[in-house]
């Protein structure tokens, strides 16, 4: 399948381009951060503040430690595509593991 | 439509994430009699593609952004079941690693991204399609109406989802506790950004990548076709 591989390629190109997406300011509406509700509410619901931050994700909002935000973008793009892809991968695996334990 | 933790009560979270179970699991059923094609890898190119196409965003008048999914020209090309397990893993990815939707609230983003966007595109396709054999313009222009009409019903139940917390989840003096905005406000908000940019956007990418893959990658094409309709 070359056309596979040459939209691979492709994908890696949008990746080098991604820092478009950085051009539009602000947040989507309803994915702020906490701190927004301090500014136009005057405080931050209860619920809200508690559970925001339950999770820390290594790479917040596709930016690197100490790097540049747009390589920093870039380098989230690839390696988000690498992990989309190796993921999706081990899917197919586990679910073959599956079909063959279930058959024997 | 990335809805951070926090926005919803766990109760909410709790509710959506069972409403994907189901979603899920036909899905990886339904995947796993396909191990021995071509689905897997085409799923992981197109799983990829709606990762990054979500990375460009675009401003919505008013500050706000919003970006295509990909989720549409996914259900189009392999299927909508193939689009569930597919669009499910680049959010899981986004969420995890970088925090872009959260966890609590993951199965409330896989419910309006990854089931209901590309079931509701895809219907709409195969209602588009079914006056006999259209022209690839023509068949471009139908997925991307898809594109258009599936990201605004993922943003409409986002809206839905965000508008009914300050009802239902308040302190004993009505104050929030989760998202503070009701739905006269979310729902609005949503549709705006989707409506306008975030619709366009879908639009473009699904009947864009579904024009150039017939126009200039024929042979996938083929392989396309096997998948959908087996």
């Amino acid at each position: 399948m070359k056309a596979v591989s040459r939209i691979w390629t492709g994908l890696i190109g949008l990746a080098l381009v991604s820092p478009l997406g950085l051009l539009a300011s602000g947040d989507a509406w309803g994915e702020w951060g906490r701190e927004f509700f301090q500014k136009a509410l005057g405080f931050i619901p209860e619920g809200l503040g508690r559970l925001s931050d339950v999770w820390n994700a290594p790479l917040p909002d596709y930016t690197l430690p100490g790097i540049g935000e747009v390589p920093g973008y870039i380098i989230s793009a690839i390696v988000g595509i690498g992990l989309v892809a190796a993921f999706t991968w081990l899917m197919g695996k586990a679910l073959s593991g599956n079909s063959t334990s279930s058959k024997n | 439509m990335h809805i951070p933790d926090g926005y919803f009560s766990p109760q909410t979270c709790a509710v959506l994430y069972a409403a994907c179970i189901p979603f899920w699991i036909t899905a990886a059923q339904k995947l796993k009699k396909k191990l021995n094609t071509k689905m897997v890898p085409l799923l992981s190119l197109f799983s990829a593609f709606s990762f990054v196409v979500m990375m460009f965003n675009i401003p919505v008048p008013g500050g706000t952004t919003a970006h295509a999914i990909g989720s549409v020209l996914m259900a189009v090309l392999l299927g909508p079941w193939a689009a569930v397990m597919g669009v499910s893993a680049a959010l899981l990815i986004q969420a995890l690693f970088f925090g872009d939707g959260g966890i609590l609230s993951f199965g409330a983003n896989a419910f309006n991204m990854a089931v209901v966007m590309p079931f509701t595109g895809y219907y709409v396709w195969r209602m588009l399609n079914k006056a006999g054999n259209p022209s690839p313009v023509r068949q471009a222009l139908y997925a991307a109406i898809a594109g258009y009409v599936g990201i605004n019903a993922a943003a409409l139940l986002a809206g839905i989802e965000l508008g009914i917390q300050p009802l239902l989840f308040h302190s004993p003096d009505g104050t929030p506790l989760y998202c503070p905005y009701g739905l006269s406000h979310a729902i609005p908000a949503m549709m705006f950004a989707h409506l306008t940019v975030g619709g366009l956007a879908e639009g473009f990418v699904t009947g864009g990548v579904l024009l150039f893959l017939k126009r200039l990658m024929p042979e996938i094409m083929v392989d396309l076709k096997a998948e959908a309709a087996a």
